[in-house]
Protein backbone atom coordinates (compact mmCIF):
# COMPACT_ATOMS: atom_id res chain seq x y z
CA UNK A 1 0.00 0.00 0.00
CA UNK A 2 1.33 3.28 -0.56
CA UNK A 3 1.60 6.41 1.26
CA UNK A 4 -1.93 7.59 1.54
CA UNK A 5 -1.28 11.44 -0.14
CA UNK A 6 0.03 9.79 -3.13
CA UNK A 7 -3.34 7.30 -3.21
CA UNK A 8 -5.52 10.71 -3.20
CA UNK A 9 -3.65 12.49 -5.37
CA UNK A 10 -4.22 10.12 -7.87
CA UNK A 11 -7.57 9.04 -6.89
CA UNK A 12 -8.46 12.25 -7.58
CA UNK A 13 -6.68 12.73 -10.90
CA UNK A 14 -8.91 9.82 -11.85
CA UNK A 15 -12.13 11.07 -10.93
CA UNK A 16 -11.07 14.77 -12.47
CA UNK A 17 -9.81 12.38 -15.53
CA UNK A 18 -13.41 10.95 -15.89
CA UNK A 19 -15.09 14.42 -15.41
CA UNK A 20 -12.62 16.12 -18.12
CA UNK A 21 -13.45 13.34 -20.80
CA UNK A 22 -17.37 13.23 -19.85
CA UNK A 23 -16.89 17.48 -20.68
CA UNK A 24 -14.45 15.99 -23.77
CA UNK A 25 -17.39 13.69 -25.10
CA UNK A 26 -20.25 16.13 -24.40
CA UNK A 27 -18.60 19.44 -26.41
CA UNK A 28 -16.70 17.42 -29.10
CA UNK A 29 -18.38 14.76 -29.71
CA UNK A 30 -22.17 15.19 -29.36
CA UNK A 31 -24.42 18.11 -30.28
CA UNK A 32 -24.27 19.69 -27.01
CA UNK A 33 -22.19 22.61 -28.45
CA UNK A 34 -24.89 23.44 -30.66
CA UNK A 35 -27.40 24.49 -27.60
CA UNK A 36 -25.22 27.42 -26.43
CA UNK A 37 -25.70 29.47 -29.79
CA UNK A 38 -29.46 30.06 -28.81
CA UNK A 39 -29.57 33.50 -29.50
CA UNK A 40 -31.17 34.62 -32.64
CA UNK A 41 -34.42 35.44 -33.98
CA UNK A 42 -37.46 33.37 -35.54
CA UNK A 43 -38.97 33.45 -38.90
CA UNK A 44 -41.42 31.56 -41.12
CA UNK A 45 -41.61 30.42 -44.30
CA UNK A 46 -44.44 28.08 -45.70
CA UNK A 47 -43.80 24.99 -48.15
CA UNK A 48 -46.41 22.82 -50.29
CA UNK A 49 -43.83 19.95 -49.09
CA UNK A 50 -40.97 19.75 -46.28
CA UNK A 51 -39.66 16.34 -47.53
CA UNK A 52 -36.99 14.85 -45.50
CA UNK A 53 -36.57 18.26 -43.68
CA UNK A 54 -35.92 17.58 -39.42
CA UNK A 55 -36.11 19.81 -36.55
CA UNK A 56 -32.33 20.70 -36.43
CA UNK A 57 -31.72 20.65 -39.74
CA UNK A 58 -29.50 23.22 -40.99
CA UNK A 59 -30.15 26.78 -42.51
CA UNK A 60 -27.49 28.59 -44.51
CA UNK A 61 -26.98 31.06 -47.29
CA UNK A 62 -24.61 30.46 -49.96
CA UNK A 63 -23.47 27.37 -48.51
CA UNK A 64 -22.86 29.17 -44.67
CA UNK A 65 -25.12 27.41 -41.75
CA UNK A 66 -26.57 30.62 -39.74
CA UNK A 67 -28.81 28.77 -38.18
CA UNK A 68 -31.03 25.88 -38.07
CA UNK A 69 -34.96 24.15 -38.22
CA UNK A 70 -37.00 25.03 -35.02
CA UNK A 71 -40.27 23.42 -35.59
CA UNK A 72 -41.91 22.27 -38.06
CA UNK A 73 -45.99 22.10 -38.34
CA UNK A 74 -48.97 21.81 -40.71
CA UNK A 75 -51.15 25.23 -41.23
CA UNK A 76 -54.70 25.59 -41.74
CA UNK A 77 -54.10 25.60 -45.54
CA UNK A 78 -52.61 22.17 -44.90
CA UNK A 79 -48.93 23.21 -45.78
CA UNK A 80 -45.74 22.87 -44.14
CA UNK A 81 -45.19 26.07 -41.87
CA UNK A 82 -41.50 25.89 -40.83
CA UNK A 83 -39.84 28.06 -38.19
CA UNK A 84 -36.38 29.05 -38.62
CA UNK A 85 -34.32 29.97 -35.73
CA UNK A 86 -31.53 32.67 -37.69
CA UNK A 87 -28.44 33.78 -35.45
CA UNK A 88 -28.47 37.32 -34.22
CA UNK A 89 -25.31 38.29 -36.27
CA UNK A 90 -26.75 37.74 -39.24
CA UNK A 91 -29.78 40.54 -39.14
CA UNK A 92 -29.04 41.82 -42.23
CA UNK A 93 -31.32 39.23 -44.59
CA UNK A 94 -33.69 41.32 -47.11
CA UNK A 95 -37.06 40.82 -46.64
CA UNK A 96 -37.53 39.35 -49.75
CA UNK A 97 -35.58 36.97 -49.08
CA UNK A 98 -36.43 33.51 -51.08
CA UNK A 99 -36.15 29.70 -49.18
CA UNK A 100 -35.27 26.35 -50.79
CA UNK A 101 -35.17 23.28 -49.58
CA UNK A 102 -32.41 21.55 -50.51
CA UNK A 103 -30.87 18.02 -50.78
CA UNK A 104 -27.22 17.91 -49.74
CA UNK A 105 -25.51 15.90 -52.58
CA UNK A 106 -27.57 12.85 -53.68
CA UNK A 107 -28.25 10.95 -50.49
CA UNK A 108 -27.40 13.34 -48.31
CA UNK A 109 -29.35 14.60 -45.69
CA UNK A 110 -32.18 17.89 -46.53
CA UNK A 111 -31.68 21.59 -45.77
CA UNK A 112 -32.95 25.14 -46.07
CA UNK A 113 -31.20 27.62 -48.17
CA UNK A 114 -31.76 30.91 -48.46
CA UNK A 115 -31.37 33.62 -51.32
CA UNK A 116 -31.23 36.78 -50.22
CA UNK A 117 -32.80 39.57 -52.40
CA UNK A 118 -32.32 43.31 -52.81
CA UNK A 119 -34.95 45.42 -50.46
CA UNK A 120 -33.63 47.67 -47.74
CA UNK A 121 -35.75 46.12 -44.85
CA UNK A 122 -34.63 43.25 -42.81
CA UNK A 123 -36.01 40.21 -41.83
CA UNK A 124 -36.96 40.20 -38.07
CA UNK A 125 -38.69 38.49 -35.53
CA UNK A 126 -41.96 36.48 -36.50
CA UNK A 127 -41.34 37.63 -39.70
CA UNK A 128 -42.42 35.30 -42.85
CA UNK A 129 -40.56 34.58 -46.30
CA UNK A 130 -42.85 34.37 -49.01
CA UNK A 131 -41.25 32.77 -51.81
CA UNK A 132 -40.77 29.34 -51.54
CA UNK A 133 -39.68 26.40 -53.51
CA UNK A 134 -40.77 22.84 -51.96
CA UNK A 135 -38.26 19.56 -51.43
CA UNK A 136 -38.32 17.84 -54.54
CA UNK A 137 -39.76 14.14 -54.24
CA UNK A 138 -37.15 12.09 -56.10
CA UNK A 139 -40.42 9.58 -57.22
CA UNK A 140 -42.38 12.81 -58.42
CA UNK A 141 -39.60 13.81 -60.41
CA UNK A 142 -38.87 10.67 -61.65
CA UNK A 143 -42.76 10.31 -62.30
CA UNK A 144 -42.70 13.68 -64.11
CA UNK A 145 -39.79 12.87 -66.65
CA UNK A 146 -41.18 9.22 -67.40
CA UNK A 147 -44.54 10.80 -68.22
CA UNK A 148 -42.70 13.38 -70.51
CA UNK A 149 -41.45 10.81 -72.48
CA UNK A 150 -43.83 8.61 -72.95
CA UNK A 151 -45.81 11.93 -74.32
CA UNK A 152 -42.82 12.83 -76.43
CA UNK A 153 -42.90 9.54 -78.11
CA UNK A 154 -46.54 9.73 -79.43
CA UNK B 1 -33.69 -42.30 -14.85
CA UNK B 2 -35.33 -41.17 -11.39
CA UNK B 3 -31.01 -40.48 -10.92
CA UNK B 4 -31.59 -37.98 -13.58
CA UNK B 5 -34.46 -35.80 -12.17
CA UNK B 6 -33.06 -36.09 -9.02
CA UNK B 7 -29.64 -34.18 -10.37
CA UNK B 8 -31.72 -31.81 -12.36
CA UNK B 9 -34.12 -31.01 -9.17
CA UNK B 10 -30.93 -30.48 -6.96
CA UNK B 11 -29.16 -28.53 -9.79
CA UNK B 12 -32.05 -25.99 -9.73
CA UNK B 13 -32.88 -25.53 -6.39
CA UNK B 14 -28.69 -25.06 -6.27
CA UNK B 15 -28.75 -22.36 -8.36
CA UNK B 16 -31.83 -20.57 -6.97
CA UNK B 17 -30.22 -21.15 -3.39
CA UNK B 18 -27.43 -19.23 -4.63
CA UNK B 19 -29.60 -16.79 -6.30
CA UNK B 20 -30.92 -16.43 -2.57
CA UNK B 21 -27.92 -15.70 -0.70
CA UNK B 22 -26.50 -13.18 -3.28
CA UNK B 23 -29.53 -11.07 -3.13
CA UNK B 24 -29.03 -10.86 0.48
CA UNK B 25 -25.52 -10.21 0.24
CA UNK B 26 -26.41 -7.47 -2.08
CA UNK B 27 -29.24 -6.22 0.18
CA UNK B 28 -26.62 -5.94 3.37
CA UNK B 29 -23.33 -4.55 0.82
CA UNK B 30 -25.92 -1.52 0.23
CA UNK B 31 -27.29 -1.32 3.80
CA UNK B 32 -23.50 -0.70 4.72
CA UNK B 33 -23.06 2.23 2.30
CA UNK B 34 -25.06 5.09 4.29
CA UNK B 35 -22.24 4.03 7.28
CA UNK B 36 -19.31 4.08 4.59
CA UNK B 37 -19.84 7.97 4.08
CA UNK B 38 -18.31 8.50 7.45
CA UNK B 39 -15.14 6.42 6.47
CA UNK B 40 -14.38 7.89 3.02
CA UNK B 41 -10.23 6.97 3.68
CA UNK B 42 -11.75 2.48 3.00
CA UNK B 43 -13.59 3.78 -0.43
CA UNK B 44 -10.60 6.13 -1.35
CA UNK B 45 -8.18 3.04 -1.17
CA UNK B 46 -10.30 0.51 -2.79
CA UNK B 47 -10.78 3.43 -5.72
CA UNK B 48 -7.30 3.29 -6.12
CA UNK B 49 -7.09 -0.60 -6.46
CA UNK B 50 -9.73 -0.67 -8.37
CA UNK B 51 -9.54 2.48 -10.45
CA UNK B 52 -6.36 3.85 -10.58
CA UNK B 53 -5.11 0.66 -11.55
CA UNK B 54 -7.29 -0.57 -14.03
CA UNK B 55 -6.36 3.04 -16.17
CA UNK B 56 -3.23 2.08 -18.33
CA UNK B 57 -4.98 -1.32 -19.55
CA UNK B 58 -8.17 0.76 -20.43
CA UNK B 59 -6.60 3.75 -22.51
CA UNK B 60 -4.25 1.00 -24.05
CA UNK B 61 -7.15 -1.09 -24.91
CA UNK B 62 -9.46 1.89 -25.84
CA UNK B 63 -6.93 3.25 -28.43
CA UNK B 64 -6.26 0.08 -30.09
CA UNK B 65 -9.84 -0.17 -30.43
CA UNK B 66 -10.31 3.36 -31.66
CA UNK B 67 -7.56 2.62 -34.56
CA UNK B 68 -8.94 -0.91 -35.87
CA UNK B 69 -12.67 0.66 -35.89
CA UNK B 70 -11.12 3.49 -38.05
CA UNK B 71 -8.77 1.42 -40.26
CA UNK B 72 -11.71 -1.16 -40.85
CA UNK B 73 -14.41 1.52 -41.45
CA UNK B 74 -12.31 3.29 -43.96
CA UNK B 75 -12.05 0.60 -46.58
CA UNK B 76 -15.99 -0.40 -46.23
CA UNK B 77 -16.92 3.25 -46.04
CA UNK B 78 -14.65 4.29 -49.33
CA UNK B 79 -16.33 1.82 -51.53
CA UNK B 80 -19.75 4.11 -51.18
CA UNK B 81 -17.08 7.41 -51.28
CA UNK B 82 -18.40 8.19 -48.00
CA UNK B 83 -15.20 8.19 -46.15
CA UNK B 84 -16.05 11.75 -44.74
CA UNK B 85 -19.11 9.82 -42.11
CA UNK B 86 -15.75 7.90 -40.67
CA UNK B 87 -16.12 10.09 -37.64
CA UNK B 88 -19.56 8.97 -37.13
CA UNK B 89 -19.01 5.40 -37.29
CA UNK B 90 -16.35 5.42 -35.02
CA UNK B 91 -17.31 7.60 -32.42
CA UNK B 92 -21.22 6.04 -32.10
CA UNK B 93 -19.89 2.37 -32.25
CA UNK B 94 -17.34 3.64 -29.41
CA UNK B 95 -19.90 5.39 -27.09
CA UNK B 96 -23.07 3.22 -27.57
CA UNK B 97 -21.19 -0.26 -27.55
CA UNK B 98 -17.92 -0.94 -27.35
CA UNK B 99 -16.97 1.58 -24.74
CA UNK B 100 -19.19 0.24 -21.92
CA UNK B 101 -18.73 -3.18 -23.15
CA UNK B 102 -15.27 -3.73 -23.74
CA UNK B 103 -14.63 -1.53 -20.37
CA UNK B 104 -16.57 -3.86 -18.31
CA UNK B 105 -14.82 -7.24 -20.10
CA UNK B 106 -11.60 -5.90 -19.57
CA UNK B 107 -12.76 -4.84 -15.82
CA UNK B 108 -14.32 -8.48 -14.81
CA UNK B 109 -10.67 -9.52 -15.65
CA UNK B 110 -8.34 -6.88 -14.55
CA UNK B 111 -10.31 -5.75 -11.17
CA UNK B 112 -12.96 -8.27 -10.58
CA UNK B 113 -10.79 -11.60 -10.24
CA UNK B 114 -8.39 -9.58 -7.98
CA UNK B 115 -11.26 -8.81 -5.71
CA UNK B 116 -12.61 -12.46 -5.86
CA UNK B 117 -9.39 -13.72 -5.25
CA UNK B 118 -8.39 -11.04 -2.35
CA UNK B 119 -12.44 -12.01 -0.82
CA UNK B 120 -11.67 -15.61 -0.90
CA UNK B 121 -8.28 -15.58 0.29
CA UNK B 122 -10.32 -13.48 3.08
CA UNK B 123 -12.47 -16.13 3.71
CA UNK B 124 -9.83 -18.87 3.40
CA UNK B 125 -7.59 -17.72 5.90
CA UNK B 126 -10.84 -16.82 8.56
CA UNK B 127 -10.08 -13.18 8.42
CA UNK B 128 -13.67 -12.77 7.89
CA UNK B 129 -14.48 -15.08 10.93
CA UNK B 130 -11.79 -12.97 12.70
CA UNK B 131 -13.97 -9.81 12.13
CA UNK B 132 -17.42 -11.16 13.31
CA UNK B 133 -15.54 -12.39 15.92
CA UNK B 134 -14.49 -8.82 16.91
CA UNK B 135 -17.91 -7.62 16.05
CA UNK B 136 -17.14 -5.94 12.90
CA UNK B 137 -19.48 -6.33 10.05
CA UNK B 138 -17.21 -7.95 7.27
CA UNK B 139 -19.96 -7.32 4.79
CA UNK B 140 -20.40 -3.50 5.88
CA UNK B 141 -16.28 -3.18 6.34
CA UNK B 142 -14.91 -4.94 3.34
CA UNK B 143 -17.49 -5.97 0.54
CA UNK B 144 -19.36 -2.38 1.07
CA UNK B 145 -16.37 0.10 0.04
CA UNK B 146 -15.51 -2.21 -2.82
CA UNK B 147 -18.73 -2.43 -4.62
CA UNK B 148 -19.30 1.68 -4.07
CA UNK B 149 -15.54 2.00 -5.88
CA UNK B 150 -16.16 -0.51 -8.55
CA UNK B 151 -19.89 1.40 -9.32
CA UNK B 152 -17.94 4.90 -9.46
CA UNK B 153 -14.88 3.22 -11.20
CA UNK B 154 -16.85 1.73 -14.07
CA UNK B 155 -18.47 4.51 -15.97
CA UNK B 156 -15.58 6.79 -15.45
CA UNK B 157 -13.41 3.83 -17.63
CA UNK B 158 -15.69 3.66 -20.14
CA UNK B 159 -15.85 7.61 -20.41
CA UNK B 160 -11.98 7.56 -20.92
CA UNK B 161 -12.41 4.16 -22.60
CA UNK B 162 -14.60 6.01 -25.89
CA UNK B 163 -12.32 9.37 -25.77
CA UNK B 164 -8.88 7.66 -26.37
CA UNK B 165 -10.97 5.24 -28.82
CA UNK B 166 -12.16 8.46 -30.52
CA UNK B 167 -8.91 10.31 -30.40
CA UNK B 168 -7.02 6.76 -31.84
CA UNK B 169 -9.89 6.56 -34.72
CA UNK B 170 -8.67 10.17 -35.28
CA UNK B 171 -5.21 9.60 -35.54
CA UNK B 172 -5.50 6.58 -37.92
CA UNK B 173 -8.71 8.14 -40.05
CA UNK B 174 -7.35 11.64 -40.52
CA UNK B 175 -3.41 11.13 -39.79
CA UNK B 176 -2.60 7.78 -42.02
CA UNK B 177 -5.55 7.87 -44.01
CA UNK B 178 -6.31 11.09 -44.81
CA UNK B 179 -10.11 11.76 -44.34
CA UNK B 180 -10.70 15.61 -43.60
CA UNK B 181 -10.06 16.69 -40.39
CA UNK B 182 -13.49 19.37 -40.42
CA UNK B 183 -15.83 16.71 -41.59
CA UNK B 184 -14.22 14.04 -39.06
CA UNK B 185 -15.62 16.06 -36.28
CA UNK B 186 -18.91 17.85 -37.42
CA UNK B 187 -20.47 14.70 -38.83
CA UNK B 188 -20.01 13.48 -35.40
CA UNK B 189 -21.38 16.85 -33.54
CA UNK B 190 -24.35 16.75 -36.08
CA UNK B 191 -24.72 12.57 -35.97
CA UNK B 192 -24.96 12.15 -31.99
CA UNK B 193 -26.94 13.25 -29.17
CA UNK B 194 -25.90 14.10 -25.92
CA UNK B 195 -28.96 12.33 -24.69
CA UNK B 196 -29.70 9.43 -26.53
CA UNK B 197 -26.14 8.44 -26.87
CA UNK B 198 -23.51 9.32 -24.43
CA UNK B 199 -25.75 9.66 -21.20
CA UNK B 200 -27.55 6.06 -22.60
CA UNK B 201 -23.32 4.86 -22.83
CA UNK B 202 -22.78 6.21 -19.35
CA UNK B 203 -25.88 4.58 -17.91
CA UNK B 204 -25.15 1.45 -19.56
CA UNK B 205 -21.70 0.92 -17.88
CA UNK B 206 -23.23 2.27 -14.29
CA UNK B 207 -25.70 -1.14 -14.83
CA UNK B 208 -22.54 -3.18 -16.10
CA UNK B 209 -20.46 -1.87 -12.85
CA UNK B 210 -22.87 -2.60 -10.46
CA UNK B 211 -23.25 -6.07 -11.83
CA UNK B 212 -19.35 -7.30 -12.45
CA UNK B 213 -18.82 -6.21 -9.18
CA UNK B 214 -21.59 -7.89 -7.57
CA UNK B 215 -20.95 -10.87 -9.10
CA UNK B 216 -17.27 -10.68 -8.30
CA UNK B 217 -17.50 -9.89 -4.46
CA UNK B 218 -19.95 -12.54 -4.25
CA UNK B 219 -18.36 -15.56 -5.65
CA UNK B 220 -15.11 -14.70 -3.05
CA UNK B 221 -17.63 -14.32 -0.27
CA UNK B 222 -19.40 -17.47 -1.40
CA UNK B 223 -16.25 -19.36 -2.08
CA UNK B 224 -15.24 -22.65 -0.78
CA UNK B 225 -12.63 -22.18 1.91
CA UNK B 226 -9.98 -24.09 0.03
CA UNK B 227 -6.85 -22.89 -2.47
CA UNK B 228 -8.92 -25.12 -5.43
CA UNK B 229 -12.14 -23.15 -4.08
CA UNK B 230 -10.57 -19.46 -4.37
CA UNK B 231 -9.12 -21.01 -8.07
CA UNK B 232 -12.49 -21.80 -8.93
CA UNK B 233 -14.47 -18.92 -7.67
CA UNK B 234 -12.09 -16.87 -9.61
CA UNK B 235 -12.84 -18.48 -12.85
CA UNK B 236 -16.64 -17.99 -12.62
CA UNK B 237 -16.08 -14.38 -12.12
CA UNK B 238 -14.49 -13.69 -15.10
CA UNK B 239 -16.93 -16.47 -16.53
CA UNK B 240 -20.08 -15.57 -15.36
CA UNK B 241 -19.45 -11.71 -15.72
CA UNK B 242 -18.99 -12.05 -19.26
CA UNK B 243 -21.97 -14.01 -20.09
CA UNK B 244 -24.22 -11.58 -17.67
CA UNK B 245 -22.46 -8.09 -19.50
CA UNK B 246 -23.26 -8.83 -23.24
CA UNK B 247 -26.86 -10.39 -22.02
CA UNK B 248 -27.43 -7.54 -20.66
CA UNK B 249 -25.92 -5.38 -22.87
CA UNK B 250 -28.31 -6.93 -25.40
CA UNK B 251 -31.53 -6.34 -23.14
CA UNK B 252 -30.26 -2.51 -22.56
CA UNK B 253 -29.83 -2.15 -26.27
CA UNK B 254 -33.48 -3.09 -27.66
CA UNK B 255 -34.84 -1.05 -24.80
CA UNK B 256 -32.37 2.06 -25.20
CA UNK B 257 -32.00 2.35 -29.15
CA UNK B 258 -34.55 0.05 -30.25
CA UNK B 259 -37.31 2.46 -31.00
CA UNK B 260 -34.99 4.19 -33.83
Amino acid sequence: MQHSSTQDTLVGLFVASGIVGLFFLAMQISNLSSFVEADGYTVKARFQNAGGLKIKSPVSVAGVKIGQVSAIQLDDDHRALVKIKINNQYNKLPSDTSASIFTAGLLGEQYINLDPGGMDEYLKENSEIDITQSAIILEQALGQFLFKKSAEKK
Amino acid sequence: MLQLFQNLGHATLASFSKLGRASFFLLHALSGLPKLLLRPRLLINQLYSVGVLSFLIITISGLFVGMVISFQGFHILSDFGAEETLGVMVAASLVRELGPVMTALLFAGRAGSALTAEIGLMKATEQLSGMEMMAVDPIQRIIAPRYLAGIIAMPILAILFSCIGVLGGHLVGVSLLGVDDGAFWAQMQSKLDFRDDILNGVIKSIVFGCTVTWIALFEGYDTIPTSEGVSRATTRTVVNSAFTILGLDFILTTLMFGDN
